[in-house]
């Protein structure tokens, strides 16, 4: 119990400082590599959730290749010129005024609800013994949510047509 | 202190929150797609705790569909990027102002 208190502290920490310093740097290569510290951390959130296939999903999906697709982009989008300029917007003492506004009322949310989210606490019937994470995640997805993941499929289609359209000189 | 649901959820906000605050800040494109990833992870953790709280797959099932859509929203997007910059040479988005009067 000890260990996972620990464990959760370190990949939050990991998460927020990620975070903050993947909105604060000037330079987007370090932007991106601030970026892969955030997405570690919540990949080891998924672990202590025991949702082992996602934490590979997301080790391979977005550290693997989301990330290097960012990293192509700003190597190939000559981003010396933005670095030099301005890194905020005008608006942002308005957007930071109305966050703080947002982060007040789930606060308060939190605070008043928090209290009613205590099913995690009384331990549920977990899988049956000998059917791992990826086994139920793959009748689940194959049966009840077969449809939405045929969709899903025809949605990233869509992406990489689209994607090379965008991206192509002249069509 | 053992660690209960509502820490992740509240990791999750404050998570939100950060990427947010990218989003509605920045002025660089790139910066502001990696600022939409946060907000989809954010959204992630929250179905990966309420999965474990419920005790079935059906959140994880949707964290996957959610991966999708940012894998397809960042090919996208980068493409739009790297078509614009074609364009306008810029990665700035208040530069980017053809639509404004």
């Amino acid at each position: 119990m000890l260990t996972d208190t620990i464990l959760f502290y370190i990949f939050a920490v990991m998460v927020l400082v990620g975070g903050i310093m993947t909105i604060t740097r000037r330079n987007a290569i370090h932007s991106a590599l601030s970026l892969i510290t955030s997405l570690l951390g919540v990949a080891g959130l998924y672990l202590l959730q025991q949702a082992e296939f996602l934490f590979a999903v997301q080790i391979v999906l977005y550290v693997g290749g989301i990330m290097v697709l960012f990293l192509f982009v700003i190597m190939l989008v000559n981003l010396d010129q933005a670095a030099k300029q301005r890194q905020f917007n005008r608006q942002w003492l308005v957007a930071l005024a109305a966050v703080a506004v947002v982060a007040v009322e789930i606060g308060y949310f939190m605070y008043r609800g928090g209290a009613s989210i205590h099913i995690a606490d009384v331990p549920l019937p977990g899988a049956p013994a000998g059917v791992g994470n990826t086994e139920m995640i793959a009748d689940s997805l194959f049966g009840e949510y077969l449809l939405p993941f045929e969709v899903a499929s025809i949605l990233l289609l869509v992406a990489v047509v689209g994607s090379v359209v965008m991206a192509k000189k002249r069509i | 202190m053992p660690i209960t649901t509502v820490h992740y959820l509240a990791l999750s906000a404050a998570l939100l929150l950060i990427g947010t605050i990218g989003v509605l800040t920045r002025r660089n494109i790139v910066i502001i797609l990696m600022s939409i990833e946060l907000i989809l992870n954010a959204v992630n953790i929250n179905l990966i705790a309420f999965s474990h709280v419920w005790g079935n797959v059906r959140g994880q099932i949707f964290a996957i569909f959610v991966i999708v859509d940012a894998v397809a929203e960042a090919a996208v997007g980068l493409g739009i990027l790297i078509a614009l910059f074609r364009n306008k040479e810029t990665v700035l988005a208040d530069e980017i102002d053809l639509l404004k009067w």
